[in-house]
C-alpha cells in the first residue's frame, strides 16, 4: 500500500497511521452491536473520507458484508466516498438567499471551478456543496468557505473571492 | 389464542401472528409482494396494506402483529386505492416489455395487477437506467428491480454470503454488491438463491439456450446430454404436474426428442463418485490413523457454489475438500475419452450439455481444471428452468411423452446415486458404500436411510461405530465414524469455522449449497418453498427405494469402468480425469492472482 495520501492538501500525511487509527477505532466498537455508523464517522473524520480499502477493512473488522457497510455509506450524505477539496464551498440555497439569487452565484461557481455540486475540483482545492439556510438569511445570498461567512455575494465577485485559497494552495487562480 | 375481527368476521387465531398470517388461516388473502412466506418479512412494497380501526395510518399487514380485539379491514376504498397508486407508482419505474420478459406468465408483479384490478398507468415520469451485469452464472437487470429485497434476504440471511444489499437511497437505490462492483469482482458464489424468489425479471441465470439451439441445429456434433438427479423430482413443475411428481422416463424421452444423440444420467457418475471419494475418504482416514497425517474432516465437493464460497471465505481449508470433480464434470470427461473411443467419435466433435437444478455450475465448467486434452469436459449447463423453456421451445408435448430409458453405458444408476439430489443424500450413498467395503456387512439402517441425517434441518449428525472390519480395514476396528451433514451456506460457514479454529469433531462433511440441497437449487421451479422442498426431497427417496440397485459399488457399468478403463478408483487416469484442485480467491477476488 502507498502510504502517502493521494489527497492533495491532505493533513493525513501517512497514511499508515490513519489506518492504525482505524484498527484502535474498529476494535473499541468491534463487538457493540449497531456500531457501524460511528465506525463510519469516527472512520471519515480520520481519512475526510471513505475509500474502497477504508470500507473493506471495517467490513472485516466488524465481520459484515462489504455491501453492507457500502449501502449504510452510499444511504447518507454526511458519508463521501470521493476525497474532498482543502476547502468546502457551501452555497446557501435556503429560501431567502434562493430568491435573492443564491442560484445563480452556484451556476456561475460551477462554471468556474468546472464541477457539479458534491464534486471536488481536480486539483483538489476546492468541493462545491449546497445548504439549505445556515441562518444568515439578512445578508442574503450567502455562501460559506470552510467557516467562514461571505455576505451579499453576486456572480462577478465571485473570481475575487475565491483567489486568496488558490495563493493559499500554493497554486495561481485560474479564473 | 386471541380474538380478531377481518372483514366482519369474527376470529379466533394463535398469538404470535401478523395480520396477513392470520387472514390467511382464515382464507382471507391479501394481496402482497414483497412478501415471502417464511423468508421474508420486510414491509417494504406496502402493496398488503389494511385499514385497522383506531389505527392512523393504513398498515403492512406481512409485518403487523395481530393483537387482541383488533377490527382489520382488507378491502375498503381507502385500502384499494391506496394499492392501486402504490402498484401505479411501481410500474412508472418498471420497463414494459413483458411480451419480451423471461418472466411473462411467471412474474408476480404481472399476477398482481390481474389481482388487484389495476387497468391503466397513470403515471409516466423519470425511469431508472437499464443496468445489466452478468457472470456466467447469474444475469441482473438493474431497470425490472421493485426493491422488494427478496433477493438480499437469500443471500444475506438463507446463505450468509452478503455479495449484494441496497446502496445508495430514495430513486437512485439499487440492489448490487458493494460500491456497485460487477457481481464477477465480489464474492458472489453463483448459488441462484437470488433468482429463486425474485418476484420479476431482474434476477435470472445467465441463459446457455443460444448456445444449445446452435449445436442441436449443427450437424457435424455429436450432441451428448445428461440430467442432474434432481431433475426428475421438478421439472415435472414446469408442465403442470404436483410438485413432488417423478419424470425420470419422461424426461430421458423429451432429451431425445428435443434432438440429443445421447441421453446420459449424472447419476452413473454420482454412483462413481461415491467410488472415488469413499476410497479417498478411507485412505485419509488410514494415513490419519496410522500416524502418517492426513487432513480431516474430509468434505464433499459436489456442489460448486460451496466450492466457491469456501475458496472466497475460508481459503485456508481448502485442502479439507475432498479432490473428486463434481459428478456431471466427470460425465462430461467419460463422454469424451472413454465414450467417445467406444462410439467411434472424435471428442472434438462432441458436445455436452449438462442439466443442472444449479447456476453455480455455469461457471463450474469454465474453470480452467474443468478440461481434459484442451476440451471442456461440460460444453454447456442448463439449468432445470431453461430446459423447460427448450422443450416447449422445440415443440415437444411433455406430458404425452412415454417412458424411455437412458442410454448405457453412462446411464445407469443405483438408488445411492438418486439422493445425491437431496440434503444427506451423498453422505448416505457414501456411508452404504463404505461401511460395506470396510465390514463386509450391509449399513445397519432400516431401508439403508441414515435417519440422523435426513430432512431439512440445518445442521445434522451421525456417528457409526466399526465393531467388527474385515482384515485390510482393522485400522478402522472399534473407530467411530463421526459425520456431519449441511445444505445452505449459512450452516456450511458454521462447521468451517469450527474447522478453521481446529475444533471440528467430524471426519466426513456433506456440504450442499442450497438449502434442502440440489432439490432446491438455485436452477430449479419456482416457486420453491419448504413445503415444495419436501414433496421434492420425498420423490427422490421414493425414486431410491423404488429401484433393486440401492448401492453405487453394485452398479454393473461402474465395475466396468474401472474394468475397462479406469482400473482402480483414486487411480492414475482417475486423478487425470475424475479430481481437480481448488483456487485460493479471497472475499474480492483478492488472493486469486497470487
Amino acid at each position: 500500500m502507498d502510504n502517502k495520501c493521494s489527497c492533495q492538501g491532505c493533513d493525513v500525511a501517512d497514511l499508515s497511521s490513519s489506518y492504525e487509527l482505524l484498527s484502535g477505532i474498529i476494535a473499541k466498537y468491534k463487538d457493540r452491536e449497531g456500531s457501524l455508523i460511528q465506525v463510519l464517522h469516527a472512520a471519515q473524520s480520520v481519512f475526510g473520507y471513505l475509500p474502497f480499502e477504508v470500507q473493506r477493512q471495517i467490513a472485516e473488522g466488524l465481520d459484515m458484508p462489504l455491501s453492507e457497510v457500502s449501502g449504510v455509506v452510499s444511504f447518507y450524505s454526511f458519508f463521501s466516498t470521493q476525497p474532498k477539496g482543502k476547502h468546502t464551498i457551501r452555497v446557501c440555497l435556503g429560501t431567502a438567499c434562493y430568491v435573492r439569487g443564491g442560484k445563480k452565484v452556484l451556476e456561475r461557481l460551477q462554471e468556474l471551478l468546472g464541477i457539479d455540486v458534491g464534486d471536488t475540483t481536480d486539483d483538489r482545492v476546492f468541493t462545491l456543496e449546497v445548504a439549505r439556510c445556515i441562518g444568515s438569511c439578512g445578508l442574503a445570498p450567502a455562501m460559506m468557505i470552510d467557516d467562514t461567512v461571505y455576505k451579499q455575494v453576486n456572480p462577478e465577485k465571485l473570481s475575487a473571492i475565491l483567489s486568496p485559497y488558490y495563493k493559499d494552495s500554493g497554486k495561481e487562480a485560474e479564473a | 389464542m386471541i380474538n380478531i375481527t377481518i372483514n366482519g368476521k369474527k376470529l379466533q387465531v394463535e398469538d404470535g401472528l401478523t395480520i396477513m398470517e392470520a387472514a390467511s388461516r382464515n382464507n382471507i388473502f391479501i394481496p402482497s409482494l414483497c412478501y415471502l412466506e417464511g423468508v421474508h418479512k420486510f414491509g417494504s412494497c406496502r402493496i398488503c396494506v389494511v385499514e385497522v380501526e383506531r389505527a392512523k395510518s393504513l398498515l403492512a399487514s406481512c409485518i403487523t402483529p395481530a393483537q387482541e380485539g383488533m377490527v382489520v379491514y382488507t378491502n375498503t376504498p381507502r385500502v384499494r386505492k391506496a394499492r392501486k397508486i402504490l402498484y401505479e407508482l411501481m410500474l412508472s419505474d418498471h420497463p414494459k416489455d413483458c411480451l419480451s420478459c423471461t418472466r411473462n406468465q411467471s412474474c408476480e408483479l404481472q399476477k398482481l395487477g390481474e389481482r388487484i384490478g389495476v387497468s391503466s398507468c397513470r403515471f409516466e415520469g423519470e425511469t431508472s437506467p437499464s443496468y445489466v451485469d452478468s457472470t456466467a452464472s447469474i444475469t441482473r437487470d438493474a431497470a425490472k428491480c421493485i426493491l422488494c429485497r427478496r433477493c438480499v434476504t437469500a443471500c444475506n440471511e438463507i446463505q450468509g454470503v452478503g455479495a449484494i444489499n441496497a446502496q445508495n437511497r430514495g430513486f437512485k437505490t439499487v440492489i448490487s454488491p458493494a460500491m456497485e462492483l460487477p457481481l464477477a469482482d465480489v464474492s458472489c458464489v453463483g448459488c441462484g438463491q437470488c433468482t429463486l424468489v425474485c418476484p420479476v425479471g431482474a434476477l435470472k441465470e445467465t441463459s446457455s439456450i443460444p448456445e444449445v439451439w446452435d449445436v442441436l441445429n449443427d450437424p457435424t456434433k455429436r450432441k451428448v446430454i445428461q440430467v442432474a438427479p434432481a431433475i426428475r423430482a421438478a421439472i415435472g413443475e414446469e408442465f403442470g404436474y404436483e410438485p413432488g411428481t417423478l419424470v425420470t422416463g419422461k424426461l430421458a424421452a423429451a432429451l431425445r426428442a428435443v434432438g440429443f444423440d445421447d441421453v446420459f444420467d449424472t447419476n452413473f457418475t454420482a454412483d462413481l463418485t461415491i467410488m472415488e471419494e469413499g476410497t479417498e475418504l478411507l485412505g485419509r482416514l488410514k494415513d490419519a490413523l496410522t500416524g502418517k497425517g492426513a487432513t480431516l474432516p474430509m468434505i464433499t465437493s459436489c456442489s460448486p457454489g460451496w466450492i466457491k464460497f469456501s475458496e472466497h471465505f475460508f481459503p485456508g481449508c481448502l485442502d479439507n475438500l475432498s479432490t473428486c470433480k463434481s459428478p456431471h464434470t466427470m460425465l462430461g470427461a467419460l463422454a469424451k475419452s472413454y465414450y467417445a473411443k467406444k462410439a467411434g467419435v472424435d471428442p472434438k466433435d462432441m458436445y455436452v450439455v449438462s442439466v443442472m437444478p444449479c447456476t453455480a455450475k455455469k461457471f463450474e465448467i469454465d474453470r480452467p481444471e474443468m478440461a481434459n486434452d484442451g476440451m471442456q469436459n461440460v460444453d454447456a449447463v442448463l439449468t432445470t428452468r431453461e430446459l423447460a423453456s427448450l422443450i416447449k421451445q422445440v415443440g415437444v408435448d411433455f406430458r404425452a411423452l412415454p417412458d424411455e430409458p437412458f442410454d448405457n453405458p453412462l446411464g445407469l444408476s443405483s438408488g445411492a446415486a438418486d439422493i445425491f439430489g437431496v440434503t444427506g443424500g451423498v453422505m448416505e450413498a457414501a456411508l452404504r458404500t463404505v461401511y460395506e467395503l470396510i465390514t463386509g456387512k450391509e449399513l445397519p439402517f432400516d431401508k439403508l436411510h441414515v435417519t440422523p441425517i435426513m430432512g431439512l434441518e440445518q445442521v445434522k449428525e451421525a456417528a457409526i461405530t466399526f465393531t467388527e472390519t474385515l482384515p485390510e480395514y482393522d485400522f478402522l476396528k472399534g473407530v467411530t465414524l463421526r459425520v456431519a451433514v449441511t445444505s445452505g451456506l449459512k450452516g456450511a460457514r458454521k462447521l468451517l469455522e469450527q474447522i478453521a479454529e481446529g475444533k471440528s469433531p467430524y471426519h466426513f462433511i456433506e456440504v450442499m449449497c442450497c438449502p434442502g440441497g440440489c432439490i432446491a437449487g438455485g436452477g430449479q421451479p419456482r416457486p420453491t418453498n419448504d413445503e415444495v422442498r419436501l414433496k421434492r426431497l420425498k420423490a427422490i427417496y421414493r425414486e431410491d427405494e423404488g429401484k433393486q440397485l440401492r448401492k453405487s459399488h453394485n452398479n454393473p457399468y461402474i465395475t466396468e469402468i474401472y474394468e475397462d478403463f479406469l482400473g482402480v478408483p483414486c487411480g492414475h487416469l482417475s486423478h487425470e480425469l475424475l479430481h481437480t484442485t481448488y483456487t485460493k480467491r479471497g472475499k474480492y477476488n483478492e488472493l486469486k492472482d497470487k
